[in-house]
């Protein structure tokens, strides 16, 4: 295939291939830089994106970025490829799928009826011709709902996955993070705890915490206890209460298998985590994260710049139809993500290219304390947002996550957001909110009296939800 | 402000639970009190390395000889920007650590190593005490301690390239951890069995979490002694040596 140049005034530009054009049109950061991929220039940067926005769609289905023979996810994103949702738009060329998306009449049932027919390679392409606003406008239009015991993702609504996380996964102190968040209002995307270990014995006894929590207070929702899938199919065959299967999945098949799966093992837990049917309003149990960066930081990347590759996550997640998916966006470090510029446009980016691909997108809206990042780019993103109109957020005591080292958000953030907005919570988990007098009708939360369920308890310990100690 | 009922809840978790509310808003206190905790961690990852201080106390209390050599990288936004870079050393450093390899046959059986890392001062505060227990310890069990190697704008890795130019058996990286809220001061170490470029994480040991509030710097030093003799006997570090 031939490649791609740009003559600006005196200066031409030459692009080898469409990898190369994609790397080339990136907004800057730090990570393409990293894998000597980035534009030289900003000039350089536009002469890409003026050649990327007269790319045919129709190029991306045999110009691939990581070739077929190559890689696992290449072939799983042309399998997957429904010619027959391609047809409005296989005309087009990426810049005019830019303006396409952005049209009045492009409204959330055309956007779910082309879904199948993008590739994560055509999304991200027009991503990198699309500024912030643009991003938040054509996501803020796509509905995706997903539904297990909640549902999540219908419009003027935002979840929250509470994630409970202790630095020794002490389960009175597991617990009591838990009452801190419910009692905040969170926790009906997922109660989701990563463990410090993997083993299957501790990953068991936090299960069966996030159950007898889930069926004592008929909370609903849904817990995940985040260990590595391997794992959850062991604690799956011994019977324990596994409600959601998770993993880490990225956009090349190297780099899944430096996590230790492949699209087969993904199905396997796909067809198990079905099979338990724990779901009541719905059956979605998948639940994927990812991030910009893995498979730079895997060695495994193949020359592809970090959105692209992280579209190509998306690609893989869709193939199993998931209950959540977020990008945890400030987590990987500043080599990948070095300022909150940066990071607030790639959870922007993220958000946008998993709601096009029809996905139930959410956010870990966090960073790092070597990042040039603080509280104030966190409002930002998570303002964003929510005007984007984002599945769920997550959120941990005081933002600090005492386990993973690193701050996400907190339940009073995820407050401020669904105040702000007037947001409110998946309707399940809002009247069970309201029910146990957590909750006004004007949706503002209820200081709860000492006696309430999820605090008092007549053997003196400080809460009826703790296990005994 | 308003504060939470269920304080008592505080003593099960070091998480920021109860903080109270202002509307649904963190009160002013919680704010602040992150704010402080935020900017200590930031300053530790570029608080400055106290070469000087080590290389002067680890000389005059121990027998090895003591190198002072810095990474390829140029600066700090250098080293944060390009982790492969502090994983190797820069010409001159090079030179000076060949300079100082012994003769065949004279080859140390541990090397440690004191890098920056993300927190200069969890070195400044604990490296030289936690390097001379260890460096002690071996001596006494009959193990041939190399040089005490410092290692500026140093990552992990950099104790591959000293560990194998002086002809090492063991190498043990001290180096600052990446500073989270709770714990910006604070010390890993980094056990590795015939180190040589390439090596992964894999094939390490860590010790993590040396600090005040943590692991003491006698635990940790014991645990790092453990760690060796152990690997000695096993004849490997990394996932074959966990239990």
């Amino acid at each position: 295939m031939s490649g791609f140049s740009a003559t600006l005034g005196h200066r031409s530009y030459e692009f080898a291939d469409l990898r190369v054009l994609l790397a080339k049109a990136t907004p800057l950061r730090s990570g393409d830089v990293l894998a000597g991929i980035a534009a030289g220039s900003a000039e350089e940067r536009v002469a890409a994106q003026l050649c990327l926005a007269d790319v045919p769609l129709e190029r991306f289905l045999t110009d691939m970025v990581v070739p077929w023979e190559d890689d696992a996810v290449t072939r799983l994103i042309l399998e997957r490829h429904d010619p027959v949702a391609f047809a409005s738009v296989r005309a087009l060329t990426v810049g005019e799928l830019r303006d396409w998306l952005l049209d009045y009449d492009t409204d959330a049932a055309a956007l779910s009826a082309v879904a199948a027919g993008l590739t994560p390679e055509m999304v991200a392409a027009v991503s990198k011709l699309m500024g912030n606003q643009d991003l938040i406008l054509v996501a803020s239009k796509c509905a995706v709902v997903t539904a297990f015991r909640s549902t999540i993702g219908l419009p003027g609504r935002m979840a929250v996955r509470l994630q409970p996380n202790h630095p020794t996964d002490d389960l009175r102190g597991v617990a009591a993070s838990i009452v801190d968040g419910l009692l905040y209002g969170c926790g009906d995307a997922v109660i989701g705890v990563n463990p410090v270990s993997d083993s299957p014995a501790r990953c068991r006894e936090l299960l069966d915490l996030l159950d007898g929590l889930i069926h004592e207070y008929a909370i609903p929702t849904q817990g995940c206890v985040l260990a590595h899938l391997t794992t959850t199919l062991r604690c799956m065959d011994r019977g324990a209460p596994v409600d959601l299967v998770f993993q880490s999945i990225a956009g090349t098949e190297a780099t899944n298998r430096s996590f230790g799966i492949t699209l087969e093992l993904l199905a396997e837990a796909h067809a198990a985590a079905r099979e338990l049917g724990r779901g009541t309003v719905g059956e979605q149990a998948m639940y994927f994260e990812t991030g910009q960066g893995s498979s730079l930081s895997a060695g495994a990347h193949h020359g592809v710049d970090q959105q692209t590759l992280e579209a190509r996550a998306y690609g893989v997640a869709r193939a199993f139809d998931p209950l959540l998916v977020n990008s945890v966006v400030g987590f990987i470090g500043p080599e990948y993500l070095a300022t909150g510029k940066q990071v607030i446009r790639a959870g922007l980016e993220d958000h946008f290219c998993g709601k096009v691909l029809g996905l139930p997108m959410g956010c870990d809206v966090c960073y790092t304390n070597h990042m040039d990042v603080d509280q104030d780019d966190m409002d930002s993103l998570l303002t964003l947002l929510a005007v984007a109109g984002c599945n769920f957020v997550i959120a941990v005591p005081g933002a600090d996550d005492v386990m993973l080292g690193y701050q996400s958000l907190s339940f009073h953030d995820a407050q401020y957001a669904r105040q702000v907005l007037g947001l409110r919570p998946a309707p399940e988990f809002e009247d069970w909110l309201t029910g146990q007098g957590l909750l006004g009708t004007d949706g503002r939360l209820v200081m709860p009296p000492a006696r309430h369920a999820l605090l008092a308890d007549p053997s003196g310990r400080p809460s009826s939800a703790l296990p005994p100690g | 402000m308003i504060p939470d009922e269920w304080s008592a809840l505080r003593a099960m978790t070091p998480a920021r639970i109860a903080l109270g509310r202002a509307g649904s808003s963190t009160p002013t206190r919680a704010r602040l009190a992150f704010a402080l905790d935020h900017a200590r961690a930031r300053g530790a990852v570029n608080e400055p390395f106290a070469v000087a201080d080590i290389a002067r106390e680890l000389a005059r209390r121990s027998g090895p000889a003591v190198l002072s050599v810095r990474s390829a990288v140029r600066d700090r936004d250098e080293y944060l920007l390009n982790p492969a870079l502090g994983g190797r050393l820069d010409d001159a450093s090079r030179a000076e650590v060949d300079a100082a390899a012994g003769h065949p046959g004279t080859a140390p059986d541990l090397v440690v190593v004191l890098g920056d890392g993300l927190s200069a001062g969890a070195v400044n505060d604990q490296g030289v005490a936690v390097a001379l227990a260890v460096g002690d310890a071996m001596g006494e069990r009959g193990w041939a301690v190399g040089p005490f190697v410092i290692v500026r704008n140093g990552r992990v890795a950099v104790g591959d390239e000293i560990g194998a130019r002086l002809g090492a058996r063991f190498v043990v990286v001290l180096i600052g951890e990446r500073p989270g809220l709770g714990a910006t001061r604070s010390l890993g170490a980094y056990v590795t069995l015939d180190p040589r470029p390439g090596r992964t994480d894999a094939e390490r040991n860590c010790i993590s979490n040396i600090r005040p509030g943590g692991t003491s710097v006698a635990d940790g030093a014991t645990r790092i002694v453990e760690l060796l003799t152990r690997a000695r006997a096993a004849g490997t570090t990394g996932v074959a040596l966990n239990p």
